[in-house]
C-alpha cells in the first residue's frame, strides 16, 4: 500500500481561524526529557536544588529549544506533514515549571502567496499558564495550494522563507 | 578578551566568526527522543513511507537545528565547556557588561536537515546599539546571526538572537533585582 498523508490546503485557511488548542500538564519528566533531548545539560533544567538556590526560580523549568519543539508540534498537528515551517520568532516572557498546565493557543493572522508561487499562512501563538502568557511565537508555515503542490519540493529561488 | 571600542565593533559587524562543525552527524535517535519529549506524532519523523513521499526521505524536525551543535557534556581531553554563542560572550566581556538576557530568537528555515548530515555553523554580529537604559539596567542591544550549512554547503537555517548586555540598575527599596 502506498503511503498517504493528510493535506491542509492554503485555500482552506482564513484569517482568524484558530488552531485546535493544546493543553498539556507539565511534570518534572517533561522538563528533564525535553532538556536532554535538546542536549541542554544546564542544571536549572534537571536539578531543582540548583534552580531554586542558584537561579532563584521555584523549580526546574522548560528550556527554550524544547519550547521550540513544542511550538513546531502544535503547528504541524494542525498543518499536517505537508506544512513546512518557514520562520518562527519567539519572545520569552516567563518560565514553565512542573505542575503547570501549558495551554497553546494559535490564530491565523495572514495568508498569502510569495513571488515564487509558494503559499503560506502566518500564525500568532502563545503558550500560557493560568492565563499568563509565558512565551509568544509568530510563525509562518508554507502550505500546499493544490493537491499536487508540495512545499517540501521547493529549494533555491523557489523557497523564499 | 580585552575591552571593545567603537572601532572594534564596526570591524566586527558582518564578519563570519567561530566556524565550527558539529561534534556528531545528525541522527535519528535524537529526532525520536525530541519528538517523544513533545509527543510529536508527525509521520514525517516516524513513518519512512510518508517521509519518502513528502520529503524524499527522513528529515529532522526543523526546530532541532541548534541541537546538533550543543557540545557533549564531557569529551576526552576537554578542559572547559564550549560556549554555543561565543560572540555574545565576547561582547559581554569586551563591553564590560556582566549581565545579559536574550529577548528574541528568530529561526528561518531553508534546506531540510537529514540524518547523516554534518552541519557547520558560524556566527555573524549584525548590529550593536548605542547605550540604552531599560528596567534591567543600562547596556546595549545586539543582534547575532548563526548560520547553519550542511556538508554540501547548502544553507539550512539562520538563527537571529537579540541580546541585551547590561549593568544592573540600583537595587530598589523593595529589594527586587532591577
Amino acid at each position: 500500500m502506498s503511503a498517504t498523508a493528510a493535506v491542509r490546503l492554503l485555500d482552506s485557511v482564513s484569517v482568524g481561524d484558530e488552531l485546535p488548542e493544546l493543553v498539556y500538564p507539565v511534570t518534572a519528566t517533561t522538563v528533564v526529557l525535553g532538556a536532554l533531548a535538546a542536549r541542554d545539560w544546564r542544571p536549572m533544567h534537571h536539578d531543582k536544588d540548583f534552580a531554586v538556590n542558584r537561579n532563584g526560580t521555584r523549580d526546574i523549568f522548560l528550556n527554550t529549544p524544547n519550547l521550540a519543539a513544542w511550538f513546531e508540534r502544535f503547528i504541524t498537528d494542525w498543518s499536517g506533514p505537508y506544512g513546512r515551517l518557514q520562520r518562527v520568532t519567539f519572545r520569552m516572557l516567563g518560565s514553565i515549571f512542573p505542575g503547570d498546565t501549558m495551554v497553546f493557543h494559535g490564530v491565523i493572522t495572514d495568508t498569502g502567496v510569495d513571488e515564487s508561487g509558494c503559499g503560506w499562512a502566518a500564525i500568532d501563538i502563545s503558550v500560557s499558564v493560568d492565563g499568563d502568557a509565558k512565551t509568544t511565537c509568530t510563525a509562518r508555515v508554507a502550505l500546499p495550494r493544490t493537491a499536487d503542490d508540495n512545499p517540501w519540493d521547493r529549494r533555491g529561488d523557489r523557497w523564499l522563507p | 578578551m580585552s575591552a571593545i571600542g567603537e572601532a572594534d565593533i564596526d570591524g566586527m559587524i558582518g564578519v563570519e566568526q567561530y566556524e565550527e562543525e558539529g561534534e556528531f552527524p545528525v541522527e535519528r535517535g535524537y529526532v525520536w527522543t525530541t519528538c517523544a519529549s513533545v509527543e510529536n506524532g508527525n509521520p514525517l519523523f516516524w513513518d519512512d513511507e510518508v517521509a519518502d513521499l513528502v520529503t524524499g526521505g527522513p528529515i529532522a524536525p526543523p526546530t532541532m537545528v541548534s541541537v546538533w551543535f550543543r557540545p557533549h557534556h564531557w569529551a576526552p581531553g576537554r578542559t572547559s565547556q564550549g560556549l554555543p554563542l561565543q560572540v555574545h560572550f565576547d561582547l559581554k566581556e569586551g563591553l564590560g557588561l556582566p549581565e545579559a538576557v536574550m529577548s528574541d530568537n528568530t529561526i528561518v528555515f531553508h534546506e531540510p536537515v537529514r540524518p547523516g548530515d554534518r552541519l557547520v555553523t558560524r556566527q555573524i554580529l549584525r548590529s550593536v546599539s548605542d547605550e540604552k537604559t531599560t528596567k534591567l539596567g543600562t547596556g546595549r542591544f545586539w543582534v547575532i546571526d548563526v548560520e547553519y550549512h550542511n556538508q554540501r554547503r547548502d544553507l539550512v537555517a539562520v538563527e537571529s538572537y537579540t541580546g541585551f548586555g547590561y549593568r544592573r540598575a540600583e537595587i530598589d527599596g523593595s529589594g527586587a533585582r532591577s
